[in-house]
């Protein structure tokens, strides 16, 4: 499967680490996709990266990605001028199952893991089945709240936003603390609510619990997992745990059978 | 009647929910109603922890004052929070500020009155160590997760 060139049409500066680049495909549209997965980005002559979509889909002539500076490849990325060319496979992996969403919706998101979450929460807010959406989000400073006018557009679109940070500045006027205390006081009803986790593996760990202890089942909970994903079609084994090929199986899995044990181990 | 009203705050309060109704008399034979204007210092850091504090509404910060930076924020709370441990043991001294973020109310607990009671009763003094602890190991957790710094990028492999 061989990269599509795309055209880096937009950047935007997210956190001092985190841009979103809008790509759009040289001649054509992009291609369907489903919020939660993922694409394979080539920045040519440096290397390739698994990033997920972060655009809600629909029949937008862009798709957006959003991409954390952490190693070569990412950090072509992030430096990509407007005009850059890059290559794009996919999509691949599962989704976030927003078609079966029904109910009250619990969105947990810790830090670039609310990309992820973007587009499934537009469509969440856009669903005549899912009653309440919960916005939860953690982050490690003001500084490094993303989507900020996207969590504005969510809470006047009814869902129920509230944002934590791990170190508060001057400025900051929001709560402090794990992101987990700000899913006490939310009145979802356990029984008919889904949930969706997206963040560093040792916070899902911990949403999901305190998710489990309000009693919200654990097949229906959602967590997206990463891992060195290379091919995307599950033929490489590069991506391997456990019993998951997880650019196939995942990233995104339900929080039920052996996915508990596997959020402690790295890939095989 | 006020001293009903407080008993029927208490019992609604996480903390102290489902605990037997002459235990929640006891305890509400220690509370007052309370309201605090934003801004206001429900605990200040180094004098005498005899209250502590049952959030019903409103949130409240847990600061540290900083000659250089002035007050830090370590923790925010909310509504069904507690605010205050330190009167708990001894030297009984408040170790931070607790100031209100918006307006603030809250059942105060005479933590003298407190002790006294489960002094002369360690059932007492049981079940609401039993319930605090719970709310501390919480806390605890909480903050060793954070000193993690969970959302610092992963090294590149």
């Amino acid at each position: 499967m061989r990269p599509v060139l795309h055209r880096v049409v937009d950047r935007r500066r997210e956190s001092d680490d985190v841009v979103t680049l809008a790509l759009e495909p040289q001649g054509g549209r992009p291609w369907p996709f489903r919020a939660g997965q993922f694409h394979m980005l080539s920045a040519f002559g440096v290397g390739e990266a698994a990033i997920s979509v972060s655009s809600p889909p629909g029949d937008a002539p862009v798709v957006e990605h959003t991409v954390r500076d952490v190693g070569p490849v990412t950090h072509a990325m992030c430096t990509a001028p407007p005009g850059t060319l890059v290559g794009v496979r996919g999509p691949f992996g599962t989704d976030w199952g927003i078609e079966g969403a029904a109910g009250d919706v619990v969105v947990a998101a810790g830090g670039i893991g609310l990309a992820p979450l973007r587009g499934a929460i537009h469509q969440l807010l856009a669903s005549p089945r899912v009653e309440r959406v919960f916005v939860v989000v953690g982050a490690r400073s003001p500084a490094q709240v993303m989507f900020g006018e996207d969590l504005e557009v969510w809470a006047t679109r009814g869902a129920r936003v509230a944002v934590t940070v791990d170190v508060a500045d001057r400025g900051w006027r929001g709560h402090v603390g794990l992101v987990t205390s700000l899913l006490g006081p939310l009145e979802y009803d356990p029984a008919r609510t889904s949930a969706l986790v997206c963040g560093p593996e040792i916070m899902m760990r911990f949403t999901a619990r305190a998710l489990l202890d309000r009693g919200v089942e654990p097949s229906r909970i959602r967590i997206s997992l990463e891992r060195n994903m290379q091919c995307g079609l599950g033929w490489c084994g590069h991506c391997q745990l456990g019993p998951l090929l997880l650019c196939r199986d995942g990233p995104v899995v339900t929080y039920d059978g052996a996915v508990p044990g596997l959020l402690l181990e790295r890939e095989r | 009647m006020i001293r009903r009203d407080v008993a029927e705050v208490v019992t609604a309060h996480p903390l102290l929910s489902g605990l037997p109704a002459p235990i929640i008399e006891e305890l509400a034979g220690c509370a007052r109603n309370v309201a605090f204007e934003a801004g206001a210092l429900l605990l200040v850091e180094g004098s005498p922890a005899d209250t502590f504090y049952l959030l019903r509404r409103g949130r409240v910060a847990i600061e540290v004052r900083s000659p250089v930076r002035g007050p830090l924020v370590i923790e925010t709370t909310g509504p069904g929070d507690v605010v205050g441990w330190s009167w708990m043991v001894p030297p009984y001294r408040s170790q931070f500020d607790a100031r209100a973020l918006e307006p603030v109310g809250a059942v105060a607990l005479d933590a003298v009155c407190l002790r006294t009671k489960a002094a002369a009763d360690p059932s007492v003094g049981y079940l609401l160590l039993q319930r605090v602890s719970a709310v501390l190991i919480d806390r605890l957790q909480a903050t060793r997760l954070r000193l993690l710094d969970l959302y610092e990028a992963p090294l590149a492999r």
